[in-house]
């Protein structure tokens, strides 16, 4: 076997004093050979992403390496001074990162930072070679109309054609090895599928070498070639993909590939009993104009294009669809936070529209919403449990009584006694988002909006949140409706699924129905584009039983 | 097309609210006690009810209040600003005459506050942290703090007095002689302690501005994007960090740019800067009510065209501005 690209050997990492551990990373040796896509897969926390930084010499300020070599095409990059590491960015390796719409500088044309990544490995290069080369990198990484991309700014592209210029400025120089930090997390999933095989495409046609880090086990069964997997700073288990997925030695990954949701992992639960909805959503619509200034005609987006849907007591629908698709505003809607442009929404037999002042007041109790932020969802500077006892307050509760029920529901949620007393800050996201759930659930509802509730969250958290949540429903008898993009977790958790596609509910009906035999094309595709399918078996197919005992 | 719609809608909304502010003016003026024909019968030292009822005929200011608004507005639409009883002259000429100082004064002072500004802002906050930065801070603090009168009187003592390099008052040196060349060097000396002293305030405030901004643009992923691609650190800072961070600053100076027309007047006050900071102080002193009122539009209206061109620079600086404002 040839020279590794790349070559991790006992690499430790130091954060600075007072972090929550000394080494972010602590003993790791891992390599990436030519013309092979290892996958460095862990959790938030994991190190994974530091690992990803020091080969290019980006730690941030304070994080440093503490030992261990780092070998990056026969030098070792630990020890290299800053103008040599110049040297090696972008030409021996270059970097993708996760958020695209935050990798790319908002006020430079396309075009120019990817020239800009040509002309720093060789200065002389003309111009007019420059733009022949900018203009054959936009095509390779299968971007529409070179032109135009290349004279666009980056606000003007979507998230996936920023990210396929991200590729492009990587692939300016031919580096031998890719790094790319979670590429596809912030991508819808059909987006994310391109982008998959697009690196896959380029790493083959390059013979390049590619680190990918991601937390997503669909995202390494789509692409990898090895796996090293990570907890803590430590790698607990590496091999190939397949022997990784299939049969993971380590208790931590079969934890984790197990984590993954797919329809096969559903409790088992008696379909609800056939009862008048307590939800009824009639041809709602709801279009955002935007202004434009003054005499321009104003922009108009179609958010809602008369949705209808239904959802009965103790009954969970997920509502499924990409960004843009209209399917947080159909929540907000429900939560009269936005207002409709025509249709109805008759709760629980009364009209929601029609409610005014206190009347409206009285009724928003009963539909509780949970937002995808746990760090936004809550104020820092309210403890924790003031900010669930303040709804019922709010409503006419004695404090010494709201503050008991709110240290009840922290118990009931799984936190630990003394929590109510402590800020937000204190607490990891999944903890946070518990404590959300907290709140919401505070107010008695009837109702449970989850707003991409658990799409910031680790996957072993994820499974464990809707867990709870699941438990929550039934104890509540809530009705629950589900934003997502993820289509396995809605598989997951939801008796019904609507799919939404620019504003519209292209397709509706029972879960099971739905995902077995999907009957609209824009359904059918979403399915086709979720990573890993097919080794963790198609949705509604055959499940791996796995109990997570993390 | 597009283009001359939005002209003419700029034009009619900035003529809507120089109105606005003109009446604005006219109220408040005529909210003070007493009224031109008593400042002009009590100059002449004479204070009959005869006289002051034969004034105020000839002023119209007999007429009610709606109709003397209605005639000042229609007068200001026609560039007539009135006429100075004190000074005997109509009072265009007289602002047209201050203008051009104020205008050297202020402009001068705005582009070293933003210059200085954004360049020590930047080497701070490229810095964070370290001793340099602290420095910059302290001196940064210490302009803030300040009095823009106490500084410009320290600058005449130190400048004028011990070292005797430049001018400490007035527009050009009395009495002599220069070249065309001579004379533009004259009064570029006599310019730069007032220009001083009113940019200090100001590039203090621009500092620290700048200074948050670098370290926020410092974070972000796509400087990341810059180093990973091999650019040096002075490339990423030139090319990717101080124009992102620019835009606060200027969004904040364009907003001060009315103070700093106002701050004038004292600057203007401590080195005989012959100005409209100036004409203001005398005015005021004076009960120049036709002045007041005039100078206050004029600095309205050069407010409006400073906030102007602001937003030419903002859009100029950041594409996205443009597009939004542009039919998608």
């Amino acid at each position: 076997m040839s020279e590794p690209v790349l070559s991790i050997t006992d690499l430790s990492v130091s954060l600075p004093a007072g972090a929550d551990r000394a080494q972010a990373v602590s003993g790791v040796s891992l390599t990436v050979a030519a013309n092979e896509i290892v996958c460095l897969v862990g959790e938030s926390g994991s190190g994974k992403s530091m690992i990803a930084h020091t080969i290019l010499g980006l730690l941030p300020p304070g994080v440093a390496v503490a030992g261990g070599a780092v070998t990056l095409c026969g030098r070792d990059v630990a020890a290299a001074s800053e103008a040599e590491l110049r040297a090696i960015r972008g030409r021996d390796a270059a970097m993708i990162f996760q958020e695209p719409l935050s990798a790319l500088n908002p006020l430079k044309r396309a075009g120019e930072q990817i020239a800009e990544a040509i002309r720093v490995q060789a200065p002389a290069t003309p111009r007019a070679v420059v733009a022949a080369r900018v203009g054959a990198l936009i095509e390779a990484v299968g971007l529409p109309d070179p032109a135009r991309i290349r004279d666009s700014f980056p606000f003007a592209l979507s998230g996936g054609q920023r990210q396929r210029v991200m590729i492009a400025i990587a692939m300016a120089n031919n580096p031998a090895l890719l790094v790319a930090d979670e590429p596809t997390t912030a991508l819808d999933v059909t987006t994310q599928a391109q982008i998959l095989a697009l690196i896959r495409r380029l790493q083959g046609e390059r013979r390049m070498g590619v680190l990918l880090i991601t937390h997503d086990f669909g995202v390494v069964a789509e692409v990898a070639d090895r796996v090293v997997v990570m907890r803590d700073g430590r790698v607990v288990e590496q091999g190939s993909a397949e022997a990784v997925l299939t049969a993971p030695r380590d208790p931590y990954t079969r934890a984790l590939v197990a984590a993954v949701p797919h329809a096969g992992r559903r409790p088992a639960r008696a379909a609800p009993a056939a009862r008048p909805p307590l939800l009824e959503i009639e041809t709602l619509s709801k279009t955002f104009t935007l202004r434009q200034g003054w005499f321009r005609p104003p922009r108009q987006v179609v958010a809602a294009d008369a949705l209808s849907l239904t959802l009965a007591p103790g009954e969970t629908v997920a509502v499924v669809g990409e960004s843009g698709s209209g399917k947080s505003t159909l929540g907000q809607m429900i939560l009269r936070l936005a207002e409709p442009d025509s249709g109805r929404i008759i709760f629980d037999g009364q009209d929601l529209l029609a409610l005014r002042g206190e009347a409206l007041r009285a009724e928003r109790r009963r539909i509780q919403i949970v937002f995808q932020d746990p760090f936004a969802a809550l104020n820092p500077r309210q403890r924790v449990g003031d900010a669930i006892a303040r709804g019922p307050m709010a409503y006419g509760a004695p404090k010494d009584r709201a503050m008991a029920e709110a240290r009840a529901l922290l118990d009931r949620v799984g936190l630990k006694a003394g929590a109510a007393d402590r800020f937000p800050h204190e607490f990891s996201g999944g903890q946070r988002q518990r404590i959300c759930i907290a709140r919401a659930l505070a107010l008695k509802p009837r109702i449970l909006v989850a707003d991409e509730a658990v799409s910031a969250l680790d996957v072993s958290v994820q499974a464990r949140v809707l867990d709870l949540l699941a438990e929550l429903r039934a104890e509540y008898n809530l009705a629950m409706l589900f934003i997502t993009h993820d289509l396995r977790i809605a598989a997951r958790i939801a008796d019904r699924v609507a799919v939404m596609q620019r504003g519209r509910i292209v397709e509706a009906g029972p879960a099971e129905t739905l995902f077995a035999a999907p009957a609209h094309a824009y359904t059918r595709g979403l399915i086709a584009a979720i990573p890993g399918r097919r080794l963790f078996g198609g949705l509604g197919e055959a499940p791996v039983p796995e109990a997570l005992t993390a | 097309m597009r283009m001359l719609a939005g002209l003419a809608a700029w034009i009619a909304r900035t003529l809507a609210v120089i109105l606005v502010i003109a009446s604005v003016n006219f109220a408040l003026v005529h909210a003070a006690p007493g009224d031109p024909a008593q400042v002009i019968a009590g100059q002449s030292g004479a204070s009959d009810e005869t006289l002051l009822r034969q004034l105020r005929a000839e002023y119209g200011l007999d007429k009610p209040y709606a109709v003397q608004l209605a005639t000042y507005l229609g007068r200001v639409l026609r560039l007539d600003l009135g006429y100075s009883y004190r000074q005997q002259r109509p009072v265009l000429g007289l602002v047209l005459e201050r203008l051009p100082a104020t205008l050297l004064l202020t402009g001068t002072a705005f582009a070293l506050a933003l210059g200085f500004g954004i360049l020590l802002g930047t080497l701070s906050g490229v810095r964070a942290g370290r001793w340099s930065d602290t420095l910059i801070g302290l001196v940064a603090l210490v302009l803030y703090a300040m009095p823009v009168f106490w500084l410009g009187l320290m600058l005449v003592l130190v400048f004028s007095v011990q070292l005797e390099w430049l001018p400490a008052f007035g527009y050009r040196s009395v009495g002599a002689t220069f070249s065309p060349l001579g004379q533009v060097g004259d009064v570029l000396a006599h310019l730069v302690l007032p220009a001083l002293s009113l940019a200090a305030v100001y590039l203090a405030v621009y500092a620290r501005l700048m200074r948050t901004a670098i370290v926020e643009v410092a974070a972000q992923d796509y400087v990341k994007t810059a180093r990973a691609k091999g650019l040096t650190r002075g490339r990423v800072i030139r090319d990717h960090m101080i124009r992102n961070a620019i835009l606060p600053v200027v969004t904040v100076a364009g907003m001060q740019a009315g103070a700093l027309v106002g701050g004038s007047v004292v600057v203007e006050t401590v080195f005989a800067w012959p100005g409209l900071g100036r004409l203001v102080f005398e005015a005021l002193s004076q009960r120049d009510y036709p002045v007041l009122l005039g100078l206050f539009l004029v600095m309205s209206v050069l407010v409006i065209l400073i906030n102007m061109l602001t937003d030419l620079l903002a859009r100029l600086i950041d594409p996205r501005i443009a597009a939004s404002a542009r039919a998608a």
